[in-house]
């Protein structure tokens, strides 16, 4: 086994085609590959045509649910039938699905997602959605880190502290939250700091105050569930014989928690990245509701609530676009973090 | 028996001591103890966690309100009247709301659709994961890695948004299949329950089948099974004496887990006017319709909210304690 690796190291054979120009993003794949992070090359391929056929799917799965919803977009109490007629096929809707399916695919790609009939009526949904994603991707970032940032290091000062009352509290806090739906614990809290105690804004954007609350409430679930997680890996990896190797050569605690057990606790804690950005997505649907922030969540739930079929779809197929695209950047992570893992 | 009675009085001993043990004396040497079962074994342990024991008691109370607490009331889900928006008082015990409908009944309509939601959709779970999981383990080869691989494909879909769209998509037809006398009984469920109960079993299924899967197939390869083949057991015997049994700790487990979390998603989705029809009270459309005034009356928001947290919080807690319970490599 050692001997295979004296040998002279042979150069990597080319690959058949390089796939990581086909997709836009190649450059950063090459910068990763010169840094010696990413996974190796079959592995990082297979996941990105999983991504891409997961994609496709949904995508498909949207069309054709929605073609699924009676009724049409024309229709009204006192309309010419011969109207309607001429207006379906002014816009292909008389077509057969399969080719109208086609048009709806050629036409996304040329960033054309219809038109918005009913929330921002006569819009188009591309504007709608690039309009309002960034203030949603804003607090969704902020409530990610904000979970990241609080919840590791409670799971691991909870796991450091195993079985003290610290550990017990952490446990019992992490249990009650993790029942809370993320919707309550936002309308608790402008209740609780907006409403009764006044000391922040009930609504809108529009200060770093006004921020707090809608990251908190979308925080709050995410950060308890990841410490939870953090703590149950961390307990794992300190009864692991490195750990006393490191405590036998004097390590401090910290440097050891952090540096060593963490880094190999972290990745069941990485491999739940992808649901909690999903969970998190789903809290501001919630959150945008309830603070009234004009944010891509805010249109969806309206879109869905007004039966506004092309907002629907559009934002549905972003969120799942974007939802995979995350995935995907968190398989990338797995190599960064841990270099042994085979996927 | 004869004894040599120079060795007895060498070692002192008389023959009486030598004489064989009654019963009754037995009895007090060997504490005969009847053999302790899986079931019984775990019972215990799940005993000994008083939290759970605590929740498992206030759920008891939660869905026998649930279940029997409307037929004592004397209001209706759907009975409006002129008192709006009213703090409790002893006619309305929790108050009334927007529409002056008992607060009270409608939390306890509320809490057993969302009982109701989570059960039919365990229930759902257990039959399709069971069943693709159980023949993927027994089919093996090509078949099982294809439907695995199904699985992990569905895994990748971003679950929340098709299922918003389902029951977006869902309700319509569903209402024209139940307007046909033939299904006119599930009608009564209404189309948005329907729906819901559907999309939840159609996204919550994987992860029951990896794990029945999986369990199977451990299970298959061990030496007792080995063994119980050596002797001649046929394959049904093993299956309906060795690996089900072995796999019911694993069905268990999963299928708690199921329930806190449907109940969550229908909660989410009455809150974002989707799930069940209008009259019909789900503790989610409850917070729903209590978000426009709840400056003013908080409390009929608060309400659904806290039952909405306590059914969840006990699940995941039972769930926790019979996971604790079952998973026989915990034990120490």
């Amino acid at each position: 086994m050692r001997q295979r690796q004296l040998a002279p190291r042979r150069p990597e054979p080319e690959p058949v085609f390089n796939y990581s120009k086909l997709v836009g993003y190649g450059r950063a794949i090459e910068l990763m590959r010169e840094f010696g992070i990413g996974m190796k090359g079959d592995e990082e391929f297979q996941r990105l045509v999983t991504s891409l056929i997961t994609i496709f799917l949904v995508i498909t799965l949207t069309f054709f649910l929605m073609q699924m919803v009676p009724g049409g977009p024309f229709l009204g109490e006192n309309v010419n039938p011969k109207i309607t007629e001429r207006l379906l096929a002014k816009y292909g809707y008389d077509q057969p699905l399969l080719i109208q399916y086609w048009r709806y695919l050629k036409a996304m790609f040329q960033g054309d997602l219809g038109y918005s009939m009913v929330v921002k009526s006569g819009y188009p949904v591309t504007e709608v959605i690039l309009g309002s994603f960034p203030t949603s991707g804003k607090l969704g970032f902020l409530a990610l880190s904000v979970a990241l940032v609080i919840g590791i290091p409670l799971g691991v000062f909870a796991a450091m502290k195993h079985g003290t009352a610290f550990d017990r509290t952490f446990i019992f806090c992490s249990s009650l939250f993790v029942s809370i739906p993320s919707f309550i614990m936002t309308i608790v809290l402008m209740l609780v700091f907006a409403s009764w105690l006044k000391l922040l804004p009930v609504a809108y954007l529009d200060s770093w105050k006004s921020y707090i609350l809608p990251v908190a409430g979308m925080a709050v679930y995410p950060m308890f569930h990841l410490g939870r997680l953090t703590r149950t890996t961390m307990l794992d990896a300190v009864s692991q014989d490195y750990v006393l190797t490191a405590r036998a050569k004097g390590l401090s605690t910290g440097k050891i928690m952090f540096k060593h057990a963490l880094r190999n606790a972290i990745i069941p804690v990485i491999t739940s990245l992808g649901p909690t950005i999903a969970g998190i997505m789903t809290g501001s649907f919630v959150v945008e509701k309830v603070f009234a922030i004009d944010g891509m969540g805010k249109y969806f739930v309206n879109s869905i609530s007004s039966r506004d079929y092309p907002l629907i779809m559009g934002t549905t197929i972003f969120y799942g676009v974007l939802l995979i695209l995350c995935n995907y950047v968190v398989d990338l992570l797995y190599g960064v973090i841990d270099p042994r893992i085979k996927l | 028996m004869q004894y040599n009675p120079d060795k007895l009085k060498q070692y002192n001993i008389s023959e009486a001591d030598l004489a064989l043990a009654s019963s009754s004396e037995k009895e007090g040497i060997d504490q005969m103890r009847p053999s302790v079962t899986y079931w019984k074994d775990a019972f215990r342990r799940f005993r000994r966690n008083k939290l759970a024991i605590v929740m498992f008691f206030i759920l008891t109370i939660i869905i026998l309100m649930a279940i029997f607490g409307p037929i004592f009331s004397p209001y209706t889900y759907k009975g409006q009247s002129r008192d709006v928006r009213q703090g409790p008082s002893w006619q309305h015990w929790l108050g009334t709301d927007n529409l002056g409908r008992d607060q009270f009944t409608r939390l306890m309509y509320g809490t057993r659709i969302s009982l109701l939601v989570g059960v039919v959709t365990m229930v759902l779970v257990c039959l399709i994961g069971i069943t693709y999981g159980g023949i993927a383990a027994y089919v093996g080869g090509l078949a099982d890695n294809l439907m695995m691989r199904f699985v992990d494909l569905m895994m990748t879909i971003p679950s929340m948004l098709i299922i918003i769209l389902l029951s977006v998509v869902l309700r319509d037809p569903l209402e024209s299949l139940f307007n046909n006398p033939t299904f006119s009984g599930l009608a009564t469920l209404g189309s948005g329950l329907i729906s819901i109960f559907l999309v939840l079993a159609l996204f919550n299924w994987l992860g029951m089948a990896r794990a029945v899967r999986a369990s199977l197939l451990m299970n298959r390869s061990q030496e007792y099974v080995l063994a119980s083949e050596a002797m001649g057991a046929r394959s049904k015997w093993v299956l309906s004496k060795h690996l089900l049994p072995n796999s019911i700790g694993v069905i268990i487990i999963s299928a708690t887990g199921v329930v806190p979390g449907a109940i969550m998603t229908e909660s989410f989705l009455s809150f974002i006017g989707l799930g069940v029809s209008a009259p019909m009270p789900s503790l989610g459309s409850m917070a729903n319709t209590a978000l426009n005034g709840i400056i003013s009356y908080p409390q009929n928001m608060l309400y659904p909210a806290f039952l909405i947290s306590m059914i969840i919080l006990c699940f995941n807690i039972l769930g926790d304690a019979l996971r604790d319970a079952l998973d026989p490599k915990m034990r120490n």
